[in-house]
């Protein structure tokens, strides 16, 4: 049983750490702010709760620290989307345009949301500087 | 009646995050969660809409499609990082969404986010700018399998 656990534990580790380093390596690799925001996503979403399940199995016995280490884990899965909208939010309100190969529709919502964005500047935005 | 469980549920958590069970910090912890529990009182009577959420089964099973969805596609995203030709074709569209009320929104636009490959960059009133890596992957949100799914939640 405690082999079986320790392994478990150890391909947690393993895999989590792997998944760490290809977020890295996909955010040295993509193009533009968008895509490496996808990139961070996995570090974010698989390697994290990886990370800490092995944690959790790595120790001898259940305790409080295990629902901590869950809860942590929780709380990263809900807190991640938040930020990474917030991130892209506020590159595009930035004027940032996300790089597309294909030019279409995806153009003219970029042309749309950046003419609001103009409107609403001259309207007295507080946050322009 | 709502106060009365939040002040439970608080204090069951305080209890689970400190562990100890002397008269000092029991006390404490009633201190802080009635705190917060007037603090709470006193947002609701600005905001006016106390954010009830009804934890079902349904939505543990939600919680658990959704995982393996996000597992899937964060195989699919780590494959393309590795992959020498980096088969990416970032797509930048609206879709159109047909859930109506704020939380079903935010749901919907935070499980779009959670999943790696797909992005909420704007919520508007009846769609969403969605940034994907791959036109596939904005297919699959056009198929509306996750909105389907959010829609039998009834939240």
């Amino acid at each position: 049983m405690d082999t079986l656990l320790n392994f478990l534990s150890a391909s947690c580790f393993l895999i989590g750490g792997f998944l760490c380093i290809t977020g890295g390596v996909g955010l040295l690799r993509f193009p533009d702010f968008f895509t490496r925001v996808h990139a961070a996503g996995v570090t974010e979403t698989l390697a994290t709760p990886l990370l800490i399940t092995g944690i959790i199995l790595n120790q001898p016995d259940l305790s409080l620290d295990s629902i901590k280490l869950l809860m942590i884990m929780l709380i990263v899965l809900a807190t991640n989307p938040t930020a990474s909208h917030a991130m892209t939010k506020a590159a595009l309100h930035g004027g940032l345009v996300p790089f597309t190969r294909s030019k279409g529709d995806a153009e003219k919502e970029a042309k749309k949301q950046t003419s609001q964005k103009n409107s609403s500047e001259t309207g007295g935005d507080i946050s322009t500087p | 009646m709502h106060y009365l469980i939040l002040i439970l549920v608080l204090y069951l958590f305080w209890l689970l995050l400190s562990g100890h069970l002397t008269l000092f910090f029991l006390s404490l912890g009633l201190i802080s969660v009635l705190l917060i529990a007037w603090l709470q009182h006193r947002m609701d009577q600005i905001d006016r809409e106390p954010a009830l959420l009804k934890i079902t089964l349904k939505l543990f099973r939600y919680a658990g499609w959704l995982s393996w969805n996000v597992l899937l596609s964060n195989i699919d995203v780590v494959r393309r990082i590795w992959d020498p030709k980096l088969p990416i074709d970032p797509v930048w569209e609206r879709l159109d969404i047909h859930v109506k009320s704020a939380r079903e929104k935010t749901l919907y636009a935070n499980s779009i986010t959670l999943t790696p490959g797909t992005l909420t960059t704007d919520i508007k009133d009846d769609h969403f700018l969605i940034h994907t890596l791959t036109p596939e992957g904005m297919k699959q949100l056009r198929e509306g399998e996750m909105e389907k799914q959010i829609k039998r939640l009834r939240i």
